[in-house]
């Protein structure tokens, strides 16, 4: 065989590797959808879970996912987004900067089931926070903030030097270079992070089902327990209570998963646009 | 008044830059301080080289578990590395810009897909395959070596095309310019130029095997023993602790966290090297 039809086999092969990867995305999507789609209805989106979830909705894992989420969102964001200032603006890169950096990667390592022992340990016990949406939100706040820093860091760097200068020639302080010119124009790239942390608090079962527990009410406050979707599909499916309410619940999961990703990709891809 | 806030907020910002440092100490300590207890009444070996575990009794062997994480992370890289590589390759070589501009984010889908899915397409999908036409229970080390080989895919691609895509583009050039064809040049120029990303892209997918947990949990079957097949049930380490922390208590908590710290040292170790790799390649 020559080289050129050796070529072109290879480039069949791998074709079809891309094909086979693409398929399987597809297949997963549309499975779950095909099944679950027609049990999505606004009375099983409404409604609260009965016979541990043979019947019923999914009404309060909507809730508590929402609460886990967005609290662990409001308390990692601030941090993450102050490392990455901090990394960017306020330092030069040296054994400072590379410390952190080992530490953001080593958390980032870290996997979901060590951070549920540490935050059912630290937050549930130690704390005497109980098993409840706080608890849950803190653990996933110390899981999402590599994500955040990562993709914070990379937005701020992106907007050019030249804007930070005129500040200064302005007469402007390094602070408000940063508060008026440089986070307003990195925003939608910290966005990006943060949405794509969001969609990991969704997904997220092992490190919640130790510390935000197990409950199938309706969640009160911040201190009461509360299942998450993730946790609430994963007993449904393990323990094969019901098939039909556990396809529902996994196309919520996967129609949450599309949007947030969706979004996220969108608002990178303008805000990419606009320095290219 | 202007410069006392420009301070104040400086010195805050220094402050929460150690946050994910002050996270990383507090979870080491906390993992330790509840599972080092534990090895001053039993010994590190007889764990981790004890093959019965019956916590009732007192005996905490997990070496089945080290076994199951290991033969399962073997087999998920089995699968996603030369799937993952070759379609790294296809993006970074054999697409338009624009349409690798579409093709990556989608890939990177599979990344958002959650752990919990892909146990579930596992059981009702893949194990009834795997026992109607290989025999055994369906849930196994193959099944859950196919499901975390795809699991890691995202990764492996995402690192590897950065990989390729960050070789100058004169060694292409060059390789061309002396008659090479893509192909030859691909694999004598671009792959040896880009092997330590690509190597940190499979170590990072690695370190994603060994540490996910409930989709393993729904598809390998969990028998504490050792596998004579891949046909066989096997429990991995996180998966040990995430079926059995729910009722620990005493010895049996601490025996726990023991295997946690043992987890946790192997990702540790995975990362650093991970990580020394990449600094390479940055060089």
């Amino acid at each position: 065989m020559n080289a050129r039809t050796f070529q072109i086999a290879v480039k069949i092969i791998l074709f079809a590797a891309v094909s086979l990867t693409v398929a399987i995305l597809l297949y997963i999507i549309i499975f779950i959808l095909y099944h679950g789609l027609p049990v999505l209805t606004l009375e099983f989106l409404s409604s609260p879970i009965r016979g541990m979830g043979k019947e019923g909705g999914i009404f309060p894992t909507i809730v508590s996912t929402l609460y886990i989420a967005i609290f662990a969102v409001i308390v990692a964001t601030p941090m993450g987004v102050g490392t990455a200032i901090f990394l960017t603006e306020y330092t030069q890169e040296g054994r400072l900067t590379r410390v952190i950096r080992f530490g953001t990667d080593c958390l980032a390592g870290i996997p979901s089931i060590i951070f549920g022992l540490f935050g059912f340990i630290f937050f549930v016990i130690t704390l005497r926070l109980g098993w409840s949406i706080l608890s849950g939100a803190l653990t996933l706040a110390c899981m999402m903030l590599p994500t955040i820093i990562r993709t914070s860091e990379e937005a701020i760097r992106s907007v050019p030097r030249g804007y930070r200068d005129v500040t200064y020639a302005l007469g402007g302080t390094k602070l408000q270079s940063i508060r008026h010119i440089v986070l307003p124009k990195a925003l939608p790239g910290i966005l990006t992070g943060v949405i794509l942390s969001m969609g990991r608090a969704v997904s997220e079962t092992a490190a919640l089902i130790f510390t935000a527990g197990m409950s199938v009410q309706t969640p009160t406050s911040v201190l009461s327990s509360g299942r998450s979707m993730a946790v609430h599909f994963y007993t449904l499916a393990r323990e094969g209570i019901s098939a039909p309410n556990a396809y529902g619940t996994a196309a919520v999961l996967i129609i949450t998963i599309l949007a947030l990703n969706t979004v996220s990709y969108v608002l990178m891809h303008r805000y990419l646009k606009r320095y290219q | 008044m202007k410069y006392k806030k420009e301070y104040l907020v400086e010195s805050s910002i220094r402050i929460i830059a150690f946050s994910t440092i002050a996270i990383l100490a507090v979870i080491t300590l906390f993992i330790f301080s509840q599972g080092m207890p534990f090895f001053f009444g039993h010994t590190i070996s007889g764990m981790v080289l004890g093959l019965v575990w019956t916590p009732k009794e007192g005996v905490f062997g997990i070496f089945p578990m080290i076994v199951g994480s290991i033969l399962i992370t073997i087999g998920a890289l089995a699968v996603g590395v030369p799937l993952g590589i070759a379609c790294a390759i296809y993006l970074a070589e054999f697409t338009h810009k624009r349409v690798r501009a579409v093709l990556k984010p989608t890939i990177e889908l599979l990344a958002g897909i959650p752990s919990v899915v892909y146990g579930f397409i596992g059981i009702v999908v893949l194990a009834p395959f795997v026992r109607i036409y290989l025999g055994g229970s369906g849930l196994s080390i193959l099944t859950a070596s196919v499901v975390l080989g795809i699991m890691i895919l995202p990764t492996v691609i995402s690192v590897s095309v950065d990989a390729l895509l960050a070789v100058p583009h004169s060694y292409k050039e060059g390789s061309i310019a002396l008659g090479a064809t893509e192909w030859q040049t691909i694999y004598r120029v671009l792959l040896p130029a880009a092997k330590s990303g690509i190597l940190a892209g499979v170590i990072l997918g690695l370190g994603r095997a060994i540490g996910e947990t409930m989709a393993v949990i729904m598809i390998s079957g969990n028998a504490v023993k050792l596998p004579g097949s891949p046909l066989d049930s096997v429990r991995t380490l996180t998966s040990h602790i995430a079926l059995e922390m729910g009722y620990a208590m005493g010895d049996h908590r601490s025996a726990l966290f023991a295997s946690a710290i043992i987890l946790f040292l192997f990702i540790l170790t995975l990362n650093v090297i991970a990580m020394s790799i990449m600094k390479r390649r940055i060089k």
